[in-house]
């Protein structure tokens, strides 16, 4: 008897790319999500080799020559009162970073806070909440930023001041986003199951749900940072921000005073405006990636 | 609609008003600044009359406005106030009321905001419903790219790059103001063709700023409606493209839009006082401004008030109209 000994069967390698290969080649599908990223981290770049290598004191008055063009020295120009407009970016930059970081943060928590609150519990509560963020959408916000932030002593307005009066009518949003997506999670058999086996409510809502709703946690998160960056702005091309500080609003409205164009100072206005194009499309960008990666429904597969 | 459904919408209406109206009178009483000392103490630094007297004159401007009587008293007379359109005096330009320097600069807001919010409703609108729709020639489609890209930016900044290319770098049209400097309004051709160059950039401003928005809106909702069996069936019964574009696809996915629209209008309001204040056209937006730079607070109050009031009511209004475009909403 001859033994025939049986080749090992070739096991087939089954290609299991790791998370990060995953994200990139999602990257790739979802090309506007990539833009979006690429921009803000270049942003992100810019800032903080900026405050490490910039002479931060000239993104104040009367620190330089004033109402240089951009030059080597200078790349991106001198003001009317004396700041370098390259320091100035840099500090502004990184005034509405925190700015919508903080305020979006921060409504972002409110709205997720009040959302589960007003679905979990439902009743009166939920009526109540219902009500007043309903009452209170229609109100053109900016125009209530602006009653508050006038009424304030102007040495009380400073950045994080500004955050803060963003933050105040920005929540209703999350809010009802939030409360919406808790009312479908509610019904879900998971839950039930859960309530059935004696998880407490907090237990249901840390264990159970919140891990299913990040996806639209981190999507609220974008949207309302880019609403705080776009409030913040227009509090401060209104006039109405720190005046003292490079924040970008600011340096607009300074410019426009002046009369930049009429006098062919034409960088001053320009160089915050294509910074906040950048920053705001950035986010914009980021926020439509995102909304195609929490609904699986749009979502493009491999 | 039924009667009930109105009464309610009313109710709610009445509701925000209310809202607004307590939130803008509270607030500054919250602060610890008072615009009449703020006010008067200039004119007596600059004016040269003694503290004792400023005191004097502070105390008889509380009794006349009233702010000397109860909290609760003041806001049930500003309630009555708000009803009938009253915002008291402007500070900076007393006696002229608030009300009248309202009227003053409303007409150009109004004209600037009906044009460009009628435009970029109707251009954003098709761009998008031609973007979604996938009979459309190539080049017609990819129209609607630019805009889309355009979306995140706001129309001041639209406004300041419209003003460095055309405006600053090629001259074509005028850096700002309403019409241009030493010429008197009259109601000739010519002072009307130098009022509309100097309404041209802010126009172009608003419009680009605001038409990715609905291109965006519009898209998403043509793409659903292409999977409608009324759309297959008009498909199968052998009608031309255009037909179906117009009559069956376009006219049901414009329905929502209207509702956009009502939801639109606060933004839009912003953008376009936002918008004048870059320019220096004599409208709401531009007044706000010097009222921020002069601490005109009643001036700024009113504004704020007028234009929530204004911006509550118009969307009251389409919602109203919403019926008459859709059947099935006013059946059911």
């Amino acid at each position: 008897m001859s033994t025939v000994a049986l080749s090992p069967p070739i096991e087939k390698r089954i290609e299991r790319p790791g998370r990060f290969i995953l994200l990139l080649r999602y990257l790739r599908r979802n090309k506007g999500l990539a833009l979006g990223v690429v921009i803000l981290l270049g942003l992100v770049a810019f800032t903080v080799i900026g405050l490490m290598t910039v002479d931060l004191k000239q993104a104040y008055p009367l620190s330089v020559a004033a109402k240089k063009p951009p030059s080597w020295k200078y790349p991106f120009g001198t003001d009317f009162f004396g700041r370098n407009l390259l320091a100035a970016m840099v500090v502004g930059m990184w005034q509405t970073a925190f700015i919508g970081v903080f305020a979006g943060g921060l409504g972002t928590l409110i709205g997720v806070v009040l959302g589960f609150i007003s679905a979990y519990f439902g009743k009166w509560i939920d009526a109540t909440i219902r009500t007043v963020c309903q009452i209170l959408t229609p109100i053109p916000v900016l125009l209530i930023q602006v009653v508050i932030a006038g009424s304030l002593d102007k040495r009380d307005v400073t950045i994080v001041t500004m955050a803060l009066i963003v933050v105040l009518l920005a929540w209703m949003g999350p809010t009802l986003v939030i409360r919406a997506q808790v009312l479908t999670m509610k019904e879900r058999q998971f839950v039930a199951v859960a309530k059935l086996s004696g998880v407490s409510d907090l237990g249901i809502i840390f264990k159970e749900i919140l891990p299913c709703l990040l996806p639209f946690i981190a999507a609220a998160f974008v949207a309302q940072v880019f609403s705080a960056v776009f409030a913040a702005f227009y509090l401060a091309v209104l006039g109405l921000g720190p005046l003292r500080e490079p924040l970008l609003g600011n340096i607009i409205w300074a410019a426009q005073s002046q009369g930049a164009f009429f006098n062919g100072w034409w960088w001053w206005p320009i160089i915050p405006s294509v910074a906040m194009i950048l920053i705001l499309g950035s986010l914009a960008l980021i926020n439509m990636g995102l909304d195609e990666l929490a609904n699986p429904r749009v979502r493009r597969s491999e | 609609m039924s009667l009930k459904l109105v009464i309610r919408r009313l109710l709610f209406l009445v509701l925000v008003i209310w809202a607004a109206s307590t939130i803008v009178f509270f607030i500054p009483r919250l602060s610890n600044r008072n615009a009449l000392r703020e006010r008067f103490g200039e004119l007596a630094r600059t004016g040269g009359f003694s503290p004792a007297d400023l005191e004097k004159i502070i105390a008889s401007m509380n009794q006349q406005f009233g702010l000397d009587r109860p909290l609760y008293e003041q806001y049930w007379t500003y309630l009555g106030n708000i009803l009938h359109l009253d915002f008291g005096y402007s500070l900076y330009r007393y006696p002229t009321t608030v009300a009248e320097l309202i009227a003053q600069s409303l007409p150009w807001t109004l004209g600037l905001l009906l044009v460009t919010t009628i435009l970029s409703f109707i251009i954003g609108n098709l761009l998008g419903a031609v973007a979604a729709w996938p009979r459309a020639p190539h080049w017609l489609r990819a129209f609607a790219t630019p805009f889309i890209l355009l979306t995140g930016v706001p129309p001041v900044i639209m406004g300041i790059l419209l003003l460095f290319f055309i405006g600053f770098r090629l001259k074509w049209l005028p850096l700002g103001g309403a019409y241009s400097v030493g010429v008197v309004p009259t109601w000739t051709w010519t002072f009307f063709f130098d009022l509309m160059q100097h309404q041209i950039l802010p126009a172009l401003a608003l419009i680009f700023g605001s038409v990715g928005g609905w291109v965006l809106s519009m898209r998403g909702m043509g793409v659903t409606i292409q999977g409608e069996d009324y759309v297959n069936f008009a498909e199968h019964k052998g009608l031309t493209g255009g037909r179906i574009f117009r009559d069956y696809y376009l006219r049901n996915a414009m329905l929502p839009q209207v509702t956009g629209l009502a939801l639109a209008l606060g933004t839009m309001v912003t953008s376009a006082i936002i918008v004048e204040g870059l320019f220096g056209l004599p409208g709401i937006g531009t007044m706000l401004n010097l009222a921020i730079r002069a601490n005109d607070f009643p001036t700024i109050y009113g504004i704020v008030l007028f234009i929530t009031i204004a911006v509550a009511v118009l969307m009251t209004i389409v919602e109203f109209i919403y019926p008459l475009l859709d059947p099935r909403v006013r059946s059911s």
